[in-house]
């Protein structure tokens, strides 16, 4: 029970009227859901490219009507072109990373939940909040204005006016340079190939913004985190969710810049004829390149990856904080190991930093640093170990509650493991002469950042929704939308393994050219298949979520008999979370099944003697 | 539901073990000296990893099924952890990876911190969206001069040679990387537009080519065939066919064509490549 | 800390009648080092953007292209203007707890000498261009328009807040309204500071590493 300590203090007044209600808000939890809505479009788009591209790989020169239809120019007769499947890479790659695994976790849920489990009334700015949502927002508007610039030839003109950097209409979805990006195939321009004009330049546009808002919300995450606690909330005492969106936040305000950085030498070579990234004496599609001499293509690679890898932690570490809290509230049990997970997530944000040379073991750099991030990567495999043990070890001994978060909090567990594994492998240099560039490095990051990342917001999802609005999820619904996607996702990514053995390289529009390759068929009809019906089964999900806002089974204050202060307030929260009163935290975050104590679990804000 | 879920993360873990053992997907066999080394430590490291896979989802199964609630309303062991364990499963993981790192570094080192050895036969590879070009010495064994000013791919000067060098009156542009099997060979590697990557995959060994940078690299083939070669970095529109192939030769078949003019490189190249079969897959 | 006097903030509701918004009397709800750690950890975001390009300078002055251009005169001129504008702004900083006028006259006199300082770049800018040495030109060259334009936005940014504080300058505050423009002086301040020390650091930068 909350003490009352002080009357009721507004920072800001409730507000008034639908656009400040639900469009420009600054109250936190409205700016949560608005990226938790940006990420779940998001997704639909990268998944509905996924698709496509599955389909191109596996029935490769067959004319398929609809393709036919929906894309005359990028798949003329039914099949695609190549430059149409690599924009379709391209685009589910950015797409997929910046705007769903960046955005939701930790914009999404982050936003709503850390001021309210910290025992705060709203981020420490909340109009420097309100702003990075909307920047980060027309950042996806410029990344879907490339889909047009380039594959509409109205649209594509208009950009070509813009200038020579700018040629458009290329009849591709985009550039087709990979997320990666890499120079001087995008910095050449459209002499590079199709694509390589206006979509690179929106490309490069719309990742420069994600950056602006991204650091913007880093700012208010660590401001909010140190300053804002209630009292009793001690840093040791807070929800491991907090402690992960913390070292995300630290992660995101030291590597955007970089990329930024990155970015803005990027745009400098296409539109001012610098040469940053573009070596002198090139010879493309026939003609010399006179203009550009003196860069370098590898300053592209380590600046990009040097924000790239801390990226990739970004991506994974709200979900392990999620997941830490989820298994603990439904296992009844205290995390196993919490000064340990603490010190293994700031591990794993620390290493993030020096290892991102493991991208480039074959790009040509020294290979004696080569050596250096070789070893380094295969130490921060060290303390993801810690933190999976720790998550079995909060299993043993418990009385799990087999709810759908719990479900996709266990998913989480089980796919980062099979995903982080071949770190192992991936990490050595003799090891990448044969896996560099393959379907191993695929299944490798699918599995361990994209899937293992949407398990753990799947599992947020289901577990605080009922928070958010005050109405519980269907559990049927959210059952079978585990069962098909777990499995589904496995189907789909483990066999990406055999492929890259038998040394399928990646970002190839089709696999019938080489010999080697001819054992993949099967493989790749058999990931196909389980794609599609996976994708479907997220149409469940969608339909769950949307109806339940409206139809769900209303929702108490604690459904889950949890112990943290979100669980204290009502469902939906108040306007200020905490309506006026302080919260006084007297205990640590995961008190369950304490001996002695009357229920199963003690609530941070329950008086003191509760035990513990 | 913690029944099904155990069982269900088994069979996943057993489907997967299969995938890697049951031999159907795997590796193309090494015709390379150091590929014997690099599929040995890729055995040690996949044992350590299967292990380490099948042992963490089995515990992850067996708690989910063991532990599960049920009517008896006992609470769960109220436990914030054990210290000794952490310190102890933390020193393990960390001397299994770190020394798979160390152990990792091996045929790296090798390859990469020492130069070709002398009498290497060395090949001057050009990439190009999306051909390669492989340039030999000829009879006197200097390249003759290349200049990027010089390269005019309709009139099939696609290195830039320079013809007024008395060296590149024997030098040889071609299609096929063709080398002689048990020698030494060192590459050196440019590209004219964007960054490409050599690969093949017997070989086990992959390089890039990056624009405004001649890398070097060696290894030795020791089986003599026809070998696919692929593109691996992304290069533009037609990189999934930006194929090329490695011919190994004989030593006596590879002098006798390493000696001949341009015309004559290419004419035996075509009769050798047709006489070759790729390995059967 | 609780009481009448002081004046309301105009569209308060106060919810009791006193017109109370607890900012900085209340630390809970939001604490005076707020804006403190928020410049630290802005600060060290941009010093992560600077190093990058900073880096990617070094990188390539190993390139056989490489150029080094003649630093024009007119940066000496911009290096004392900007320290003097450090030291004009932490006066200002000094005089605000004691003399209100002194206090915006010492901000005004830094906005000044931000401009002055942004003028002396340009015409430094427009120097080279006479000498035909372009952003484009070569690789230094490139770097010395973008290290001097990037730190010039920096600093416009820092400009903009410093009008923000000029306005409001004469106002007579007090309480907590009065403590939270003590913090974002504080604030500002230290961005001001921070960009005269990477103005340093760039110059040397393009001076010696060449």
């Amino acid at each position: 029970m909350a003490e009352a300590t002080h009357e009721e203090v507004h920072r800001h007044p409730a507000p008034t009227g639908f656009i400040r209600k639900y469009i420009f808000s600054i109250d936190h939890k409205v700016i949560g859901i608005q990226y938790i809505l940006l990420a779940l479009a998001a997704v639909l788009v990268g998944m509905i490219m996924s698709v496509l591209m599955r389909v191109n790989l596996s029935w490769p020169g067959t004319h398929i009507k609809i393709m036919e239809t929906l894309f005359p120019q990028g798949a003329p007769g039914g099949v695609m072109t190549p430059e149409f499947y690599l924009s379709l890479v391209t685009m589910h790659g950015t797409i997929m990373v910046f705007f769903v695994l960046t955005t939701a976790p930790q914009g999404g849920f982050g936003n709503y939940f850390l001021p309210i489990q910290i025992g705060a009334d709203d981020m420490a700015f909340p109009y420097l909040n309100m702003l990075s949502f909307w920047v980060t927002f027309v950042g996806f508007i410029v990344i879907l204005l490339a889909i047009f610039a380039e594959g509409n030839a109205t649209v594509g003109s208009w950009f070509t006016k813009l200038g020579e950097s700018w040629a458009g209409g290329s009849g591709t979805v985009g550039p087709i340079g990979g997320w990666t990006g890499y120079a001087p195939l995008s910095a050449l321009g459209k002499i590079a190939g199709p694509g390589q004009g206006a979509g690179v330049n929106l490309w490069i546009i719309s990742v420069a913004i994600f950056c602006v808002g991204s650091l913007l919300g880093a700012l208010n995450f660590i401001t909010t985190l140190l300053n804002m606690r209630a009292p009793g909330m001690s840093l040791m005492r807070m929800p491991l969710t907090c402690w992960a969106w913390f070292t995300t936040a630290v992660l995101a305000l030291l590597s955007f810049p970089v990329l930024l950085g990155g970015g803005i030498l990027l745009m400098l070579d296409r539109m001012a004829g610098t040469s940053f990234f573009i070596p002198g004496g090139l010879y493309v599609s026939g003609s010399t390149v006179p203009l550009h001499t003196g860069g370098s293509p590898l300053l592209w690679q380590h600046l990009f990856w040097f924000f790239g890898h801390p990226e990739v932690y970004i991506a994974i570490v709200p979900g392990m904080g999620a997941t830490s809290h989820i298994l603990s509230t439904f296992a009844r049990k205290p995390v196993f190991g919490y000064r340990a997970m603490v010190f293994a997530i700031f591990a794993i944000g620390m290493l993030g930093f020096f290892v991102w040379g493991h991208h480039m073991f074959m790009s040509g750099m020294s290979p004696y640093s080569a050596i250096a991030f070789s070893v380094l990567t295969l130490s921060i495999g060290v303390p993801s170990a810690i933190k999976t043990f720790n998550w079995i070890g909060t299993l043993w001994g418990a009385r799990i509650r087999f709810t759908t978060p719990m479900l996709f909090a266990i998913g989480f567990v089980s796919l980062f493991v099979a995903g982080g594994i071949t770190g192992l492998v991936l990490g050595q240099t003799s090891l990448d002469f044969f896996f560099h560039d393959t379907y191993f490095v695929t299944a490798h990051f699918h599995l361990v950042m994209g899937v293992a990342s949407i398990f753990g917001m799947f599992a947020a999802t289901y577990f605080w929704f009922p928070k958010m609005f005050g109405r519980m999820m269907h559990e049927g619904m959210g059952k079978v939308h585990f069962w098909i996607t777990f499995v589904g996702v496995y189907a789909i990514f483990i066999p990406f393994h055999a492929m890259g053995l038998l040394g399928m390289p990646r970002r190839y529009a089709r696999f019938d050219e080489y010999e080697f390759l001819k054992h993949s068929k099967g493989l790749v009809l058999f990931v196909t298949i389980a794609a599609i019906i996976t994708v479907i089964a997220q149409l469940i999900f969608y339909f769950n979520f949307f109806l339940s806002i409206w139809k769900g089974k209303k929702a108490g204050d604690n459904p889950w008999e949890a112990t943290s202060l979100e669980w204290g307030i009502p469902s939906p929260p108040p306007h200020d979370n905490f309506a006026g009163i302080v919260p006084v935290v007297h205990h640590g975050p995961y008190e369950f099944s304490v001996p002695g104590a009357p229920n199963d679990f003690i609530m941070q804000t329950d008086p003191e003697g509760a035990t513990t | 539901m913690g029944r099904l879920l155990g069982i269900v993360i088994w069979g996943i873990t057993i489907a997967s073990v299969w995938m890697f053992v049951s031999g159907k997907w795997w590796f193309p066999a090494s015709i390379s000296e150091h590929g014997g080394s690099v599929d040995r430590q890729f055995m040690i490291t996949i044992i350590v990893v299967g292990i380490s896979f099948t042992a963490a989802q089995v515990g992850l199964g067996w708690v989910v099924w063991k532990f599960r609630d049920n009517a008896d309303k006992q609470r769960a062991t109220y436990s914030h952890g054990n210290n000794r364990l952490e310190v102890v499963w933390t020193v393990v993981t960390a001397v299994i990876f770190i020394s798979l790192g160390i152990m990792g570094q091996r045929v790296w080192a090798s390859l990469h911190l020492h130069n070709a050895p002398p009498g290497s036969l060395q090949v001057e590879v050009v990439a190009q969206q999306f051909s390669w070009n492989f340039h030999y010495a000829g009879k006197d064994n200097a390249f003759g001069r290349t200049d990027p000013n010089l390269i005019d791919d309709s009139a099939l000067n696609y290195v830039g040679i320079d013809e007024t060098d008395p060296n590149a009156k024997d030098d040889s542009v071609v299609s096929t990387l063709v080398i002689p099997a048990n020698r030494p060979v060192e590459l050196i590697l440019r590209s004219k537009d964007v960054t490409h990557s050599f690969f093949v995959p017997q070989l086990r060994f992959k390089q890039d080519l990056v624009p405004g940078m001649n890398i070097r690299v060696h290894f030795t083939a020791n089986r003599v065939g026809k070998y696919e070669l692929a593109c691996a970095e992304l290069c533009g529109m037609n990189h999934y066919k930006m194929k090329s192939f490695m011919l190994v030769l004989p030593e006596n078949e590879f002098s006798e064509l390493a000696t001949m003019p341009q015309d004559k490189f290419q004419a035996r190249t075509a009769e050798l490549m047709a006489k070759y079969p790729l390995p059967t897959y | 800390m609780v009481g009448g006097g002081w004046p309301k903030k105009p569209g308060s509701n106060g919810s009791n009648g006193n017109g109370k918004h607890r900012w900085f009397g209340d630390k809970r709800r939001f604490p005076k080092g707020t804006y403190q750690i928020t410049i630290w950890i802005l600060l060290a975001a941009v010093v992560m953007m600077f190093v990058a390009l900073a880096s990617s300078y070094i990188f390539l002055s190993g390139s056989e292209q490489w150029k080094p251009v003649r630093i024009p005169r007119t940066f000496l001129i911009s290096t004392v203007l900007i320290l003097l504008s450090s030291v004009t702004i932490e006066k200002a900083r000094q005089r605000l707890a004691v003399d209100l006028r002194q206090y915006a006259r010492w901000l005004f006199a830094t906005l000044l000498l931000g401009f002055a300082f942004v003028a002396s770049q340009l015409v430094a800018w427009r120097q080279l261009i006479v000498e035909g040495v372009y952003l484009s030109s070569n690789p230094h060259s490139s770097f010395f328009y973008l290290f001097t334009g990037a730190h010039g936005l920096h600093l416009v940014g820092g400009m903009i807040a410093l009008i923000y504080l000029t306005v409001r300058s004469r106002r007579l505050l007090f309480g907590i309204e009065a403590e939270k423009r003590s913090a974002a002086a504080d604030a500002i301040s230290l961005y001001w500071h921070f960009m005269d020390g990477l103005w340093i650091a760039l110059f040397l930068l393009l001076w010696f590493w060449n």
